[in-house]
């Protein structure tokens, strides 16, 4: 599975974090950081976090 | 005929609604019918970046899932009508649509002030027609700026019009201070402050008698006689539940539609409401129905209520965390969980009020709600609360 943040839109909320931790993580000053390619086991909790993000920036790419 | 799932409302709630079902295993057909003409969008930019110019409206359509291109969609299409007991709706085009299972989805709407004077220039940001002809007449050269309702939506406008370059930006409100209603005096106080340095007046305790001007308003009179001269007015006073086409089927509409914990309307093993028209008890609280207009109660309520209606009943009562957050020039508000319950009890965790500030409400020594006021770091570390939000059991108020 690909995952893709478009970081023109991310604000940082964080929301993606509370829903995917395995995927999303914000760093000490607040930033977004992401891995981009997790493991397939992992699409509802990645579906999920693409729903929460208030700026819906989070897209899956197959 | 085969079964169907009819969803009234075809916004953020609705979507999810659908999303959910066929996540909790519908195959049945599902026709979402919404009087917007557009396809669902998001409506938090609309106070922000939409009527700032810099959001058009491809980036606010929400991407549907995958499991629910299957679904029909009637939009510009009104529902006027149900009748729950023959578990049909009528639309506004004649049609009937019988159903199997009926999702209320259909939000609010800005209340309106009910004041004498002109109706032309009186403006509300609910739909993205509403944002667009607001930020048509913002960018004016000159317009001055009166916007009624120091609330969430209220302050944002204010602080979108001064980042516009809008000179003149008075905001009116009978409380006095800003958010205070949700959220207390401390961060009321801290916030009047934050607006006024950047350019935000205020009148507060102040109620609006009429509206001065001919064909378009001139201005607001207020009740102690001042009138505030305005080329542009946005009244942002509060939301009506779009409930009308539910009577007459003995629900209790007196706020939104009252649901009991698995979201069913009226005990209605077949009708759920989601989003900002649900009010619902919520089992981490008191367990006092409440409607909760934040941008995370679409995505729960659909999630919950879908399982109701699917699988007969959720597997736990509804008890979501709330979490809201607003943007107002260059700062932001991050809420977890209920400060309303604790406002009687507002303690500084961290940072100072004149500075960034996060902000614990408590209700009977417990937190149960925590607010961060400033930049990103400060919005993170309320992040770090929710946790503890989350692991707490219900409370039972007094
Ligand atoms: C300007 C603005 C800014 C906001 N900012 C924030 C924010 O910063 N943070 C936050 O947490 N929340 C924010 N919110 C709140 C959040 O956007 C709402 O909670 C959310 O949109 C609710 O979604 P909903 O689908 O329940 O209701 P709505 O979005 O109101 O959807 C209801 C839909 O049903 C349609 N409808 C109504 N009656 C009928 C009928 N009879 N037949 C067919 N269709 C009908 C309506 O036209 C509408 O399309 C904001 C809201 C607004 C308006
Ligand atoms: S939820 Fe969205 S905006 Fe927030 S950090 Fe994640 S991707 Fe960025």
């Amino acid at each position: 599975m690909k995952v893709v943040v478009d970081m023109n839109k991310c604000q940082d909320h964080g929301q993606c974090v509370f829903a995917a931790p395995d995927v999303f993580s914000l760093d000490d000053a607040g930033h977004l950081a992401y891995v981009s390619d997790p493991d397939d086991a992992l699409r509802e909790e990645v579906e999920e976090a693409a729903d929460v993000c208030p700026l819906q920036a989070i897209r899956i790419e197959v | 005929m085969s079964a169907r799932i009819v969803v009234a409302g075809a916004s953020m709630a609705g979507l999810r609604a659908a999303e959910q079902l066929r996540a909790a295993g519908w195959t049945g057909a599902i026709t979402l019918v919404g009087d917007e003409p557009h396809m669902p969008y998001n409506r938090p930019p609309l106070s922000k970046e939409v009527l700032a110019g810099r959001a058009p409206f491809e980036s606010l359509a929400f991407r549907p899932r995958a499991s629910v291109s299957d679904v029909e969609w009637r939009l510009g299409r009104k529902v006027v009508a149900a009748e729950l007991d023959g578990r049909t709706v009528r639309l506004d085009d004649g049609t009937e649509l019988t159903y199997d299972g009926l999702v209320v989805a259909t939000g609010m709407r800005p209340r309106r002030l009910n004041c004498p004077g002109p109706r032309a220039g009186r403006h509300t940001v609910r739909t993205l027609d509403d944002a667009r002809a607001l930020r048509e007449e913002l960018i004016r050269p000159g317009a001055r700026v009166v916007v009624i309702g120091a609330g969430f939506i209220g302050c944002e406008v204010a602080a979108t019009a001064v980042g516009l370059g809008v000179a003149e930006v008075t905001v009116v409100d009978p409380l006095p201070l800003p958010m205070a209603g949700p959220l207390g005096e401390l961060l009321g106080r801290a916030l009047r402050r934050r607006h006024e340095e950047r350019g935000v007046r205020f009148a507060l305790g102040a109620a609006v008698a009429a509206f001065t001007g001919e064909e378009r308003v001139t201005g607001v009179e207020l009740r102690d006689g001042r009138v505030l001269p305005a080329d542009v007015v946005v009244e942002s006073v509060g939301s009506v539940a779009n409930t009308e086409w539910l009577e007459g089927n003995g629900l209790d509409l007196s706020d939104g539609v009252l649901t009991d914990a698995w979201l069913r309307a009226g005990g209605r093993p077949d009708v759920v409401a989601v989003g900002d028209v649900a009010r619902f008890p919520n089992a981490r609280y008191d367990g006092v129905p409440r409607r909760v207009e934040h941008w995370c109660i679409p995505a729960d309520t659909a999630k919950h209520a879908a399982r109701t209606l699917v699988a007969g009943a959720a597997p736990a009562p509804f008890a979501p965390l709330p979490t809201f957050w607003s943007d107002q020039h260059d700062f932001r508000l991050q809420s977890f969980g209920a400060p309303v319950l604790g406002r009687q009890d507002v303690r500084v965790l961290d940072g100072d009020p004149e500075a960034d500030v996060l902000v614990g409400y408590h209700h009977d020594g417990r937190l149960v709600g925590v607010v961060a006021l400033g930049g990103q770091a400060v919005a993170a570390s309320a992040a770090r609360y929710r946790a503890e939000l989350l692991k707490q059991p219900a409370l039972t108020l007094s």
